[in-house]
């Protein structure tokens, strides 16, 4: 007991001088799970996110849009994998992790829960979901995890193209037609509050957020980064002439932040609870391309085995003639 | 299902420089883990060589032996050319 208790007091002590714990260094079993849970959360939400994008690529309009809208969707993939290997460096299992996924067991971010209806919804997830996400990661390339904080390095230099090009598409669209810039200003519409709740609870009701402060898994609460994001984003959707869905928002020069209205965390709590209007839709797709892959992933398997094998079999067979 | 054999992945960014760990992915073999590093790891010319190594192959230091390990090259201050006092007005030494 008074072991583990120095263990906790060392780890602690640690991790306040600014050390990065690494994989094979002593943890509390609590901060590895923690971590398991939330880098794979983290994983699932950049798979998951590939869909409402991939859903516009053969739909872009114009090459050049095209491959921009490839790229991204590919590194998207990419982070999810960075992701992964970080879990499984804490012990996770990847096929584990997909299955958790698949079966509705692990959550992902809820903003992907949400529909992609038109090509402005493609601008508006660069610009302001990226943006959310961007806010968050950045803070996390200084987590406490030393693996978690290098993935989220090599994440966030690719990130940042993800948001431009999002906003590139929104600013084409806001100085176009009288049709274009309604386009653009009802995508703003749907997804900004989404986007604000991407930041998750409020810190009265966060559960998780206290010990993961004291760890330095964050180190800005939800509620702080939430801010932080409105703040950059009014002057943003100014710049494109169009209008911030929230009548409550205000400049508030006493604290030196804009206030805004109200978040509606009933309908948070619906789509984390399953709810969403893609919910379902997201799962039944990452079940279809994790079931019919299957073959795909064993013939794999098969093919190598069978290979190092038959190299194996030509060494034993050379060294008996030579 | 089984999981494909885990692969550590080393870069080397431009001649001149070490491999350096970037990172592991999984793969069946050796040729579809440089393929794998090559799309996961250098989408934006990360990289001019790739070595991929399965992760069973590592043998790492424990970090509960580190002090047995790393402890004693600290007190040996005369292994750092600062250790010797020598007038300031030689040059080139």
């Amino acid at each position: 007991m008074d072991n583990i208790k120095s263990l906790e007091e060392n780890f602690q002590a640690k991790v306040d001088a600014e050390i990065k714990i690494e994989a094979k260094d002593w943890m509390p079993e609590k901060y590895r799970k923690t971590l398991i849970r939330q880098i794979s959360q983290h994983a699932h939400s950049e798979i998951v996110g590939m869909l409402p994008e991939g859903n516009w690529i053969t739909r872009a309009p114009n090459l050049r849009r095209k491959v921009a809208l490839l790229a991204k969707v590919q590194d998207e993939a990419g982070h999810g994998l960075y992701l992964y290997s970080a879990a499984e460096t804490l012990g996770a299992e990847r096929d584990q992790l997909f299955q958790d996924l698949n079966s509705g067991k692990a959550k992902y971010s809820s903003i992907f829960n949400y529909p992609t209806l038109t090509w402005a919804d493609i601008g508006a997830v660069g610009w302001l979901v990226d943006g959310a996400a961007i806010m968050n990661q950045v803070m996390l390339t200084r987590t406490s995890y030393g693996p978690y904080a290098r993935a989220m390095v090599k994440i966030c230099k690719e990130e940042s193209f993800h948001q431009r090009q999002g906003y590139e598409i929104m600013l084409t669209l806001a100085k176009g037609t009288p049709e274009q810039k309604a386009m653009a200003q009802d995508a703003l519409n749907r997804w900004w509050w989404p986007s604000l709740m991407m930041f998750g609870p409020s810190d009265k009701e966060s559960t998780h957020s206290a010990q993961s402060m004291k760890w330095k898994i964050k180190r800005k609460s939800n509620d702080e980064l939430r801010q932080q994001f409105v703040d950059i984003s009014i002057p943003q959707a100014e710049f494109l002439g169009l209008t911030i869905p929230d009548k409550d928002l205000k400049w508030n020069e006493e604290r030196g932040h804009y206030d805004f209205g109200a978040i509606d965390w009933e309908e948070f709590w619906n789509v984390v609870k399953g709810n969403g209007i893609c919910n379902k839709a997201r799962l039944k797709a990452r079940n279809k391309a994790y079931n019919e892959g299957k073959w795909v992933r064993e013939a794999a398997m098969a093919y190598a085995e069978k290979q190092s094998y038959i190299k194996h079999n030509q060494m034993s067979s050379n060294k008996a003639t030579g | 299902m089984k999981n494909w054999p885990l692969w550590e992945v080393f870069i080397r960014s431009k001649n001149g420089l070490h491999h350096k760990h970037v990172g592991s992915l999984h793969a069946t073999d050796e040729e579809m883990a440089l393929q794998n590093a090559r799309d996961v790891y250098t989408r934006r010319s990360e990289g001019v060589s790739i070595w991929v190594v399965e992760s069973k192959h590592i043998t790492a230091s424990n970090p509960e032996e580190s002090g047995e390990l790393f402890e004693p090259a600290q007190d040996k201050v005369y292994r750092h050319p600062t250790f010797y006092e020598l007038p300031n007005e030689l040059e080139h030494i």
